[in-house]
């Protein structure tokens, strides 16, 4: 059998900067997922509202984010408002907007459908034990939205840890691109490299997914 | 269980009051919707624009006066351009570029670029000089200025041995040939062989990881990367090892730059004199494509060996021209 080229993670400081790409790809991440998490149930909230105006205004922007892959976000907001406004926007800063621009979208409809679903007769009941609206939402609606939403957005999160592959197009250099320079620097000495790189990726990034995964199952059932 | 649901209906209505009085950041969110259309729309307008009335680039004083230059070089093509195993730039292009620095005095700053935005990082500004082998076409001259070259290229075609491609009429209708978006190759079978199907990657690891793979019959690329992949790799041979015409790789910058062209023109041909490119060669390309391709492959002092000579001076007062017009 022949070697996966496992050895050239060794060579020099290749562990330590493709830890130093995931590091990058995990705080772009994280920081674009606490804000989406927040500006998302604001978001989702008044996407329920019975306000026409308020409602096509995110109807617009949610369809523009589905409609837009994000590697168009990304060119637009890291090139465009150059060329446009003349803003100098730093690469990981275009790129937690794009990933907070996609997340609350995304997060705004999870959490809008999850409201929905609760059936008016909560509503009513909470209303008729004496209840006012903020008592209602507070102590009935929420908890029973949060726990549906959990599911939901954990696979949104975990798409948005694994989207950050892309910001390599607007030049930062994050785990996979590290990965694919190491390969080619060593494409002479160890052409296998590919294979055994890949899996060692496909290994950080499980090893970042999984716990977040298995955190939405402790929730869930703590919640239940 | 009560208690629980206290705590996170706590932390919820705090949210719920925050997000009333944030209303307003909701509507600003979608402004920037508009803006982000708005951008899209008026991107080629901008582009034309850009060069008239916002200047975007940074002329040579003021490069020297910051004390560094942003070159945009490619970080995952070796020998070209790519990063050793202690985080370094490495490379025939980063040998010159560190020359560069070198002789304006200055520290520079590396970016990684891939084929598909190299354009778009000259024409914002966001690198003063791509060093990222970068062919020079016409069309590419109507949006950057390209100085004089530094390295022949042509086309090439490879493909395994036990089907070795070796004209284009071979491929059928049915197959698919690997390109690099935004590269020669693409562009140049998109035009005159537009019946071939093509497979597309962003970026060239995984096209060759996908060419490994047998994903496709062929892999079309310049001639140097599949010169260079068919000597490393067992089993593979370039069945077409020069299509389309032979074109040249030249350093280029923002349009209109006419003070970094100049002082990048000055620089190739002054560096002629101490045959730097052919060092550049010797240190960076030869474990690659061996002695025998080395005035192939250089272009010293600017001048594109013997007959192509015309064609090089072609392609400078191509650039020299439209370097004009933007004035």
């Amino acid at each position: 059998m022949q070697s996966l080229g496992i050895d050239v993670l060794f060579k020099g400081k290749n562990f330590i900067r493709l830890l130093g790409g995931l590091w990058v790809a995990v705080r772009i991440s994280l920081i674009s997922v606490a804000i989406s998490i927040v500006l998302g149930l604001i978001v989702g909230v008044l996407m329920t509202s019975k306000n026409k105006v308020l409602k096509a205004i995110f109807r617009v922007y949610l369809e523009i984010v589905r409609i837009m892959p994000q590697m168009v976000l990304l060119f637009i907001v890291y090139f465009g408002t150059t060329r446009v406004f003349g803003w100098n926007l730093e690469a990981e800063v275009s790129a937690i907007f794009v990933f907070c621009f996609w997340g609350t979208a995304e997060m705004g409809d999870l959490v809008r459908g999850a409201l929905l679903s609760i059936p008016k007769i909560q509503y009513e009941s909470a209303m008729a034990l004496g209840m006012n609206t903020t008592q209602v939402y507070a102590h009935v609606i929420l908890p029973q939205t949060i726990r549906r939403l959990i599911p939901l957005s954990i696979n949104l999160i975990t798409r948005m840890i694994k989207t950050t592959s892309l910001v390599m197009m607007i030049g930062i250099v994050e785990v996979l691109k590290v990965a694919q320079q190491i390969i080619e620097a060593n494409r002479r000495s160890s052409p296998n490299a590919a294979f055994g790189l890949f899996a060692v990726v496909f290994i950080l990034y499980f090893l970042i997914c999984w716990p977040i995964s298995k955190l939405s199952v402790y929730m869930e059932k703590r919640w239940s | 269980m009560k208690k629980k649901f206290t705590k996170a209906t706590a932390a919820l209505l705090a949210l719920t009051l925050v997000g009333a009085s944030l209303a307003g950041c909701g509507s600003s969110a979608s402004e920037n919707t508009d803006a982000a259309e708005t951008a899209a729309s008026a991107q080629s307008e901008a582009a034309a624009e850009a060069s008239s009335e916002k200047v975007v680039y940074r002329t040579l004083d003021e490069i020297k006066e910051s004390g560094t230059i942003n070159i945009g070089v490619f970080s995952d093509k070796s020998p070209f351009g790519y990063v050793d195993e202690n985080g370094d730039y490495q490379g025939y292009d980063v040998y010159f570029g560190n020359r560069i620095g070198e002789d304006l005095g200055v520290e520079i700053n590396y970016v990684n670029t891939e084929a598909a935005n190299r354009i778009e990082y000259l024409q914002t500004g966001k690198v003063d000089i791509i060093l990222a082998n970068f062919t020079v076409t016409e069309e590419r001259a109507q949006e950057v200025d390209f100085a004089l070259p530094y390295m022949n290229v042509a086309l090439g075609v490879i493909s395994p041995d036990d089907a070795v491609i070796e004209s284009l009429d071979q491929i059928g209708a049915d197959d698919q040939v690997i390109v690099i978006s935004g590269t020669t190759a693409e562009t140049y079978l998109e035009k005159n062989n537009p019946e071939i199907k093509l497979q597309k990657y962003d970026a060239y690891a995984e096209a060759k990881t996908a060419f490994v793979n047998g994903n496709a019959v062929a892999w079309a690329n310049d001639n140097t990367e599949v010169i260079a992949f068919a000597n490393e790799n067992e089993g593979y041979t370039v069945g077409i090892p020069s299509l389309g015409s032979a074109d040249t790789i030249a350093p280029a910058v923002t349009k209109g730059n006419e003070t970094l062209l100049n002082w990048l023109n000055d620089e190739i041909k002054a560096l002629g004199n101490e045959n730097f490119f052919h060092a550049d060669y010797e240190a960076t390309l030869l474990d690659t494509y061996g002695a025998d391709y080395e005035d192939t492959l250089v272009v010293e002092g600017g001048q594109a060996a013997g007959a192509e000579e015309a064609e090089a001076v072609e392609s400078v007062s191509v650039a020299a021209v439209s370097a004009d017009s933007s004035k």
